[in-house]
């Protein structure tokens, strides 16, 4: 049987199932006449459960690092909350009801008020009240909550869904890896999947169904797949993948530390493109020479009014701190199109990704704008800033936002503010006007970044998003390359640098061709950074610069492809 | 005795600012509360605070009762006031 899922963390892992299966945690509600005894229970289910989270913490600590260990500091407080002791007291002693009932109905509250506030940083904290509620009701009924700790032979751990406390107890030594019914690649235990590095497919639906105690599994968090009782070929077929990729997660490892270098010594910058602060641990892990995109929209979404200048220099500064003498290119707003603020009461446009967004939107609402260059220009003495305006189509637009990044540099310097005076200022080159007028704007800016996924789909006129117009969205349609071409070309005659931050920039076959056509800098997400520099290191630019210019002459999508494969076999 | 705050953190009551001052209230054995719109909870209940969803401009009321209520208010005050949560 094969099960499908999310691939939430890389790797294969062959092993026994165990399922982790939630106790029976139903309360009934019953009247008590010794209230006093119920008290106590309550109090030593509560101080059991501390004592339980004290060693969950101690644990967290040596495998999963402070940071994650701190969730655990929080589950204490809460567990000893004197507002829920208090409430669950006074409903047991004013109704004569026994402690479990008590301590569910408080604690059910509690989490639905938490899930219903309007701000996400409070909703998330229900689910930490969940955790701490099991514990306890377990001790309280009795029940053994189950122990991932416990498990002391090699498996892959089968259950609805992990818990922080759950994950944080998984011992690497046995558990190979897990699979869930529910979540998704951005759900907690996703993330400590990548963090413990073991590999984990969620959201199958029904693999807590599918599956019994002691089924022998296959997990293969590469593609998001469980193959249950495998055939002995299977087996051979896929322990040679897992050792494929053991070898090439050795390789790649060497590289982290390393400059990315062409085989005739031609030295590229790979960064990588973040949304938030969190994200920088990724790019410093996986070897990331500077973050070439931060995309600072999401610091503007998933709330209910605009972030402001003190909030956005809190972020901005963390970032660029992080990554120290790394450089860090700020995106500045990039809304509209396919990313709505509910707040910001945009018109329904009948063509959103034509219309109103971007730097079109910043450039009439300036004062939105002006807060969030005020909280680039103060942040931008804790590294090496550079800014870069998307969506730009004339040259007027670059010069009114550099203007206005001009003055508001001279409002803050004249009330005696720091400012860097090493802050590049570019532009994205993702509207097919900008590629074909970049020796122009060459002359103005400090550099390019090429936005591939619009400048293919402004190119193409075809809808990232619809899959029925799928086939003209190709990367490597001539066209295409001959923009790029021309907007790299454009760039080094003024002597500036050109990168790109698209999905194209670290794209296995676009790749070499990008390298021939001269990129300085190649953004991407940050796990593609180490296979792109172990790619960079077996090509020599000169012979790419060969291929490109072929490349270039080609007519078709589909020879351009078969050219790059000829040299990658 | 009781005191009128104004909270001036751009984020409001937030988790950290707000651990810290249940922190600060829970060293006082006297009984202190928080008020905010009629709403009154347990200044040292870490969920009790946050469940008031207290924003930035809001107008809240801390009131102390019991033996060390008066320095339980000058520790608090100090707390808000060097954080910068409030005035």
């Amino acid at each position: 049987m094969n099960i499908k899922g999310i691939a939430a963390s890389n790797g294969i892992a062959i092993a026994k199932a165990f399922r982790l299966i939630d106790p029976d945690l139903t309360v009934s509600k019953q009247s008590v006449s010794d209230t006093q005894a119920e008290i106590e229970k309550y109090q030593a289910a509560v101080a059991t459960t501390i004592k339980e989270l004290e060693i969950i913490k101690e644990r967290a600590l040596t495998t999963l690092g402070e940071h994650e260990a701190q969730v655990f500091d929080a589950h204490i407080n809460m567990v000893n909350d004197p507002e829920l002791t208090s409430q669950t007291l006074d409903k047991v002693k004013g109704e004569s009801v026994n402690a479990a009932h008590a301590f569910d109905e408080v604690s059910n509250t509690f989490v639905m008020m938490f899930e219903s506030m309007d701000n996400e940083y409070f909703r998330e904290r229900a689910a930490d009240i969940k955790d701490i509620k099991k514990r306890v009701l377990a001790h309280l009924l009795g029940v053994k909550i189950n122990d991932p700790s416990k498990i002391n032979e090699q498996v892959v751990v089968i259950a609805e869904d992990l818990t922080p406390s759950d994950t944080a107890q998984l011992d690497r030594n046995f558990v190979k890896g897990f699979a869930t019914n529910i979540g998704g690649r951005t759900s907690h235990s996703a993330i400590m999947a990548r963090s413990l590095e073991i590999p984990a497919v969620v959201g199958t639906k029904t693999i807590l169904e599918d599956v019994k105690d002691g089924d022998v599994l296959i997990l293969d968090g590469l593609e998001g797949n469980v193959i249950v009782n495998p055939s002995p070929e299977q087996i051979s077929h896929y322990e040679g993948i897992a050792q494929k990729y053991a070898d090439q997660k050795a390789e790649w490892a060497k590289l982290k530390n390393e400059p990315t270098v062409t085989k005739d010594g031609k030295h590229v910058e790979l960064a990588a493109n973040i949304g938030t602060p969190g994200d920088v641990e990724g790019v410093l892990n996986n070897g990331g020479e500077g973050v070439g995109l931060y995309r600072t929209e999401f610091l503007y979404m998933g709330r209910s009014n605009f972030p402001t200048e003190d909030e956005q220099f809190e972020a901005y500064k963390t970032v660029l701190e992080s990554m120290g003498d790394k450089p860090v290119v700020v995106r500045t707003l990039d809304i509209g199109g396919d990313k709505e603020l509910d707040y910001l009461k945009l018109p329904h446009e009948m063509n959103p990704f034509l219309g109103y967004r971007a730097i079109r939107l910043c450039l009439d609402d300036k004062d939105l704008f002006r807060t969030q260059l005020r909280a680039l220009l103060r942040a931008s003495v804790y590294g090496k800033l550079r800014i870069m305006f998307p969506m730009i189509a004339t040259l007027n637009e670059f010069r009114d936002a550099k203007a206005l990044l001009l003055e508001e540099q001279a409002k803050l310097e004249a009330q005696g503010i720091k400012i860097s005076d090493d802050i590049q200022v570019g532009m994205m080159v993702e509207i097919p006007a900008a590629a074909i007028l970049a020796d122009q704007f060459a002359k103005e800016v400090d550099f390019f970044s090429i936005g591939t996924n619009d400048l293919i789909q402004y190119s193409m006129a075809a809808d990232r998003m619809n899959e029925k117009v799928s086939y003209l969205y190709q990367p490597y349609n001539p066209s295409i390359l001959r923009l790029v071409k021309m907007t790299i070309d454009a760039a080094h005659k003024e002597g500036k640098w050109a990168g790109m931050c698209g999905e194209m920039a670290g794209d296995q076959t676009a790749i070499p061709l990008l390298l021939g056509l001269g990129l300085d800098e190649f953004s991407m997400s940050a796990t593609s950074i180490l296979p792109a520099r172990s790619l960079l290191a077996k090509l020599s630019q000169e012979e790419m610069s060969k291929l490109a210019a072929e490349a270039l002459n080609k007519s078709t999508v589909e020879e351009v492809i078969e050219l790059v494969e000829a040299i990658q076999k | 005795m009781e005191k009128l705050f104004t909270i001036t953190d751009e984020t409001g009551l937030h988790a950290r600012p707000a651990t810290v001052l249940v922190n600060t209230a829970s060293k006082f054995t006297s009984e202190i509360l928080l008020t905010y719109r009629d709403k009154k909870v347990n200044l040292k209940s870490i969920m009790g605070v946050m469940s008031l969803g207290i924003q930035q401009g809001a107008e809240v009321t801390i009131s102390a009762e019991g033996e060390d209520a008066e320095s339980a208010m000058v520790a608090l005050t100090d707390t808000i006031t060097t954080t910068g949560l409030g005035k």
